[in-house]
């Protein structure tokens, strides 16, 4: 084994390392004397030591002038490869001002470090081609741009997904069953069932709240009883959904953009590919069928829950006995009030199903990728949601439903 | 080789995770500027030494002294420094994915020391060259690039510092027999120039034929037998009998006398 070369000591004493307070610093000397420029180079040239005397280095590269240049390494105590690159930048700036370069007193190990450094270097001499910035407005324009693009391949790609998840997890050959029930229950129960407690507190929360507000402003005008009314069609026409469909984005959606992306990364989604599976098929569609089950189941619950809430605030707040509230709110809420927010929940699961799936696929190689689109899959689908709830309410006040 | 150097000196190690003894009193030597071949079969806990070494793994007993230093008993400080000194390449590159190539070599550097920018950029680039990777790859994520260039960009994040030890974890695995073997001159070239110290856990034997100084092998819990590859040939233990003489290993050239003395059991 060639090895000899290092039998020569060039390793720092562990305590001459940093932080420690006796750093054996790198020091340079020159000397002008009519054309020969003598530089000597003194004490540890190390990758945590150069750096206080790379802008040294520097000034000398480019004021290098003379017909020689003498270097001196005999008082190097120790050289790694930052500090022979140092050197190698030396005599690079000579070699191209035509300044003709020795070098005295260099170690066996130097020299073998300095030629490996020249023999990795010699084809990229010099060469730095930095790509050129484009300017404000090209940049500016480009991100409009990139960003109109984007909002059309997501469209396209939900567009896709809904198409593909309708065919099911079709083999190739046009054969296999269209839906796996066992992944449709695991999902939801995962995404249904598990999401039972949340949903039930935050909705009871959500009507006492509204009923305990109700309350305080309608006892101006003497009509307390209508906080039933209140809450019973604010509850069951926007709210329990609305806030369930926040939830399930917040809590499935992302998970399912995780889930996906994760696989996409490792190459998972391309297996199924190739086993000749329909990714789309396989994946989404379990999740959206379980969304599009359970959203309206939990909708459902967090309707009964609010109106709990506010049933225990109306009696606390203003005396209204239950007896009271469900009379009320019998007169005060039709079947058609219940319809029209339970009926939005199937589209809001879709929504979110589809973004959440749409995002996954598109992450890429990095961790960071996959951070930005389970983001960007909770903050679309939450925005998506309340945008269609505004569409939904002013297309039931036209309809007069 | 300066048989009386060590520098990582490993003595009564043990280590078990819940009632499972992966590793019992193992003794082991790494000398300096030695490439170091570990071998052992898979599950006998080659990486639980690795890992304890570098200190991600808990163990139960034993001392592990590196440059010098018993890390049981050294100041934050000082730990620190020893952590300078090594470099790893872990099995699958473990490049950050949201850097570019040249941030994940800047990484030590930037930790570590206050560089200029301008001098870490040429640091970084060199480190590419010396490697074998254009410096054109400097600018890429590592979701670009080959599983070669991978092990390569991750070889050059472990040797930023231009550490004292380099750590490999089956450097070759995943690469095809050319990029191997070019693997395995690269880490003698890097050797012979920066003196590094290598400790290489490999199951490829051309990789132990051709580089290294030293085998050890893992069995048992301890180390069977560790000494050159003809000692290897040498041996009566069955695991390393079968491992070095097995139907894959025979079709490899052994040096004349190797083969001899193989013959001759």
């Amino acid at each position: 084994m060639a090895n000899a070369v290092h039998t020569e000591k060039n390793t720092p004493e562990i305590d001459a390392l940093p932080l420690g307070r006796t750093v054996a610093k790198p020091r340079l000397e020159t000397r002008q004397n009519a054309g020969l420029t003598e530089v000597i180079f003194e004490g540890v040239w190390a990758t945590y030591s150069v750096g206080s005397i790379d802008q040294q280095m520097r000034l000398l590269e480019n004021k290098l002038s003379g017909e020689r240049l003498r270097i001196e390494m005999s008082d190097i105590s120790y050289l790694d490869t930052a500090g022979a690159w140092m050197i190698y930048r030396l005599l690079r700036s000579a070699k191209v001002r035509g300044i003709e370069a020795s070098i005295d007193g260099m170690r066996t190990s130097h020299k073998v470090l300095l030629e490996a450094i020249a023999r990795a270097m010699e084809d990229i001499d010099e060469d730095d081609s930095n790509g050129t910035r484009a300017s404000i407005l090209n940049r500016m324009l480009s991100t409009i741009g990139l960003a109109v693009y984007g909002f059309r391949n997501d469209l396209q790609m939900g567009l896709h997904i809904l198409g593909a998840a309708v065919r099911g997890s079709q083999m190739k050959l046009g054969h296999g069953s269209g839906l796996s029930i066992p992944a449709v229950v695991n999902q939801i129960d995962r995404t249904g069932v598990t999401a039972i407690p949340i949903i039930l507190l935050m909705s009871t929360i959500i009507g006492a709240i509204i009923a305990q507000q109700g309350a305080f402003q309608l006892r101006y005008f003497g009509a307390e009883i209508f906080v039933v009314d209140l809450v019973g069609i604010l509850v069951l026409r926007e709210i329990g959904v609305l806030l369930t469909a926040i939830m399930i984005a917040g809590r499935s959606g992302s998970a399912i953009t995780a889930e996906i992306g994760s696989m996409k990364m490792r190459e998972e989604v391309d297996a199924l590919t190739v086993i000749g599976l329909n990714p789309v098929g396989v994946l989404v569609f379990p999740r959206l069928v379980a969304l599009v089950i359970a959203l309206p189941l939990l909708t459902f619950i967090a309707n009964l829950a609010a109106l709990a809430g506010a049933m225990f605030v109306a009696q606390t707040y203003s005396g209204i006995s239950p007896d009271a509230f469900i009379t009320r709110v019998r007169d005060a809420v039709d079947l058609s009030t219940i319809y029209a927010g339970l009926i939005k929940a199937p589209f809001m699961a879709i929504i979110i199903g589809i973004i959440a799936s749409v995002e996954g696929m598109k992450v890429g190689g990095s961790a960071e990728s996959l951070g930005a689109r389970v983001t960007a899959s909770v903050v679309k689908s939450i925005f998506i949601v309340i945008v269609v709830d505004g569409a939904f309410a002013m297309f039931f006040a036209a309809i007069d439903f | 080789m300066a048989e009386n150097d060590p520098i990582i000196s490993v003595r009564d190690i043990h280590v078990q995770f819940g009632d499972h003894v992966v590793l019992h009193d193992l003794d082991l030597d790494v000398y300096r500027g030695e490439i170091l071949g570990f071998v052992g079969a898979s599950g006998t806990g080659k990486s639980v030494l690795l890992r304890s070494i570098l200190g991600l793994n808990p163990k139960q007993n034993g001392q592990i002294v590196v440059l010098g230093r018993d890390l049981d008993r050294i100041s934050d400080e000082e730990r620190i420094l020893v952590d300078m000194r090594m470099g790893v390449l872990f099995q699958h590159g473990a490049l950050f994915s949201s850097l570019t190539v040249k941030e994940n070599i800047q990484v030590p550097m930037r930790e570590y020391l206050t560089l200029p920018k301008g001098l870490m950029d040429e640091l970084a680039i060199l480190k590419l060259e010396l490697v074998g990777l254009s410096g054109k790859a400097a600018n890429k994520y590592p979701s670009e690039l080959s599983g070669g260039m991978i092990k390569r960009a991750a070889l050059a994040r472990a040797l930023a510092l231009d550490p004292d030890i380099v750590f490999l974890d089956e450097p070759t695995s995943g690469l095809d027999p050319i990029g191997a073997a070019e693997f395995d001159e690269l880490i003698a070239k890097l050797r012979d120039t920066l003196g590094l110290t290598v400790y290489m856990v490999t199951h490829d034997l051309d990789s132990l034929f051709t580089v290294a100084d030293r085998i050890a092998v893992l069995g048992n819990k301890k180390v069977l037998v560790a000494g050159t590859i003809t000692e290897m040939l040498k041996s009566d233990e069955p695991w390393v009998k079968s491992y070095f003489r097995g139907k894959r290993a025979r079709r490899i050239d052994l040096p004349e006398e190797t083969r001899i003395a193989c013959m001759e059991r």
